[in-house]
């Protein structure tokens, strides 16, 4: 009996969010897949599901948009774009986050819940924000422009644009994103055992021996935690290159907007997406393979 | 054991870390007080941009609309992410948990254009309600997540105490356990409602074209050029981001952890 209103209360707390994310999560991920099979309608959209052609009826489901996007150069060559401007943001990110992230795990007890704060806050607030900021920066009147085209006349160079090229767009995402590499990382680092450092230093190993050989590897968890929370939403963007970069920024992102809300090609729209999602998965999950095989060498080697 | 305490390198690299957080978030806030029209050098002090703000009859609807979503998307995230947060911390539920994981691991403009598809192929009409279903669903999300951290140290006995002494099911829910988890469902609705006055590109994909959104405005702005009113609107975004974000933090610090 018991049992039984355990299961009726598990069903009354559960159903009602289920069926919510059901219907506005799960169900549009699987008609934008069965869209990805259909024909692109003539003025945009999907054609008609079943055609009549001479008391025949036709199935309009085909492979048509995944053969085209993938003979398609142009679809592989923003994914490519796309994939490096991430993978550079990340690392970007990881160099500027490591530090902020042990710094404030080295911090004082009193001090962390402020600097941690003080990296959420940013996070929180309006992305567009934060790229309009860079846009006053980089702008072609700011100071850091004017320094940068001063330096290159002097040394005999052409002065250069700052903003609207793939450097802003890069910094921008590093920008973005930079929260999402601290706060893994610190919620790792702060688990760390400072007693194994002394040890290791005891036993003779500089501070950047012991860095690198004690506090990196144990990190690595949350290198990859941050690492996949950074890239994923970069591959996405589609705002970053649209405000700040140039006609050879264009990321992926863009183009799906495109087939979107221009070319109304859902189809290929969704075909777009799919494979820029297969692609976001595969690189995460090689990413884990990969760190959990290094650790697992590593310790095999100890 | 001695107090580790940062090396000075580590305080430099660091710090140099937070000035790239917060330098442009801080020159931004500046020229918004700029009395020039371009963002460049300082001619004076005035308040004129955030003047301008307020007699743009079109930012103040956008502004209307951004709260009326941000108000009912909070409401409802919150009664749907507490039954979520609390079924996720009692029971194994694992479709749940999925569901709840994917607007965070998902990219954004996955989630944007698929529920665009959705609407679009059920041919519901885009326009606020269509903003307000969308907003909810990722809200729910960070609610439960939010509850179930808020239960994670609890002591589920308590539950079963009240039950023991007479309490039925609901009263042990609606007098025992909500109470005790309210900070999280507080710090869960706050987070809920700054992600929907912030966010863009969920809103910019299930928008349509009649109704518009705060971030929608300032990215119509954005397009044309750089002004002193985006500056002035996003100041304001941002107080009331950091003033959110704050009273979320400080009733469940656990929550960011």
């Amino acid at each position: 009996m018991k049992k039984l209103n355990q299961i009726a209360e598990k069903n009354l707390l559960s159903i009602p969010p289920i069926i919510y994310l059901t219907f506005l999560f799960l169900v549009p991920t699987i008609i934008m897949v069965i869209v990805s099979f259909r024909e692109p309608g003539a003025y945009g959209g999907v054609a008609p599901l079943i055609t009549h052609i001479n008391n025949k009826s036709h199935l309009n489901m085909n492979l048509e948009s995944f053969k085209f996007a993938v003979f398609n150069k142009f679809i592989w060559e923003l994914l490519f774009r796309s994939f490096c401007f991430s993978i550079l943001s990340t690392i970007i990110c990881l160099f500027i986050g490591y530090p902020i992230a042990m710094l404030i795990a080295k911090s004082p007890k009193k001090y962390r819940d402020l600097l941690l704060l003080l990296i959420i806050i940013p996070f929180w607030s309006c992305f567009l924000i934060r790229v309009y900021a860079w846009m006053i920066i980089l702008g072609p009147q700011s100071a850091i422009s004017y320094i940068v085209n001063y330096v290159l006349v002097l040394l005999g160079f052409s002065p250069v644009n700052l903003l609207y090229t793939s450097a802003a767009v890069v910094i921008c995402l590093v920008y973005i994103n930079l929260p999402f590499m601290v706060l893994p990382l610190y919620a790792n680092l702060e688990k760390h055992d400072d007693t194994l450092i002394e040890a290791s230093r005891d036993l003779g190993a500089s501070k950047f021996e012991s860095f690198w050989k004690i506090t990196i590897p144990l990190s690595l968890p949350g290198i990859l935690a941050g690492s996949a929370l950074v890239f994923i939403p970069c591959i996405g963007m589609f705002v970053v290159p649209e405000l700040v970069g140039n006609n050879c920024s264009f990321m992926i992102g863009n183009l799906i907007k495109q087939q979107f809300l221009q070319t109304m090609n859902w189809p290929l729209g969704s075909v777009t997406s799919i494979i820029m999602t297969l692609g976001v998965l595969g690189v995460t999950l090689m990413v884990a393979v990969l760190v959990s095989r290094l650790g697992g060498l590593k310790y095999a080697r100890e | 054991m001695l107090e580790s305490k940062p090396s000075r390198v580590l305080l430099f690299l660091g710090a140099l870390g937070y000035l790239f957080l917060y330098i442009p978030i801080a020159i931004l806030i500046l020229y918004s007080f700029n009395e020039s029209r371009v963002n460049v050098g300082w001619v004076g002090f005035t308040l004129k941009w955030y003047k301008v703000l307020f007699t743009d009859k079109q930012l103040m609807i956008a502004a209307l609309n951004s709260l009326i979503i941000a108000v009912i998307s909070s409401v409802v995230s919150v009664i749907l992410g507490t039954l979520a947060g609390v079924a996720l911390n009692r029971y194994k539920v694992p479709f749940l948990s999925i569901l709840v994981m994917i607007p965070i691991a998902a990219p954004e403009l996955l989630v944007g254009v698929s529920l665009l598809l959705f609407f679009l192929m059920i041919n519901f009409t885009l326009g606020l309600v269509s903003i307000i279903l969308a907003h909810t669903a990722f809200c729910i999300s960070f609610v439960a997540i939010a509850v179930k951290t808020r239960m994670h140290g609890m002591d589920n006995s308590i539950i079963d105490a009240a039950r023991d002494l007479g309490a039925n099911r609901f009263q042990a829910f609606y007098l025992v356990l909500i109470p005790s988890i309210l900070p999280g469902i507080i710090a869960g609705g706050l987070m809920a409602f700054t992600l929907s006055i912030d966010d863009f590109v969920i809103t910019f994909f299930t928008a349509g074209v009649g109704s518009s959104t705060l971030p929608l405005t300032i990215y119509s702005m954005l397009k044309i050029g750089v002004t002193p009113e985006i500056n002035a609107i996003s100041t304001m975004m941002i107080i009331i981001t950091i003033i959110l974000t704050a009273i979320a933090t400080k009733i469940s610090p656990q929550l960011f952890r």
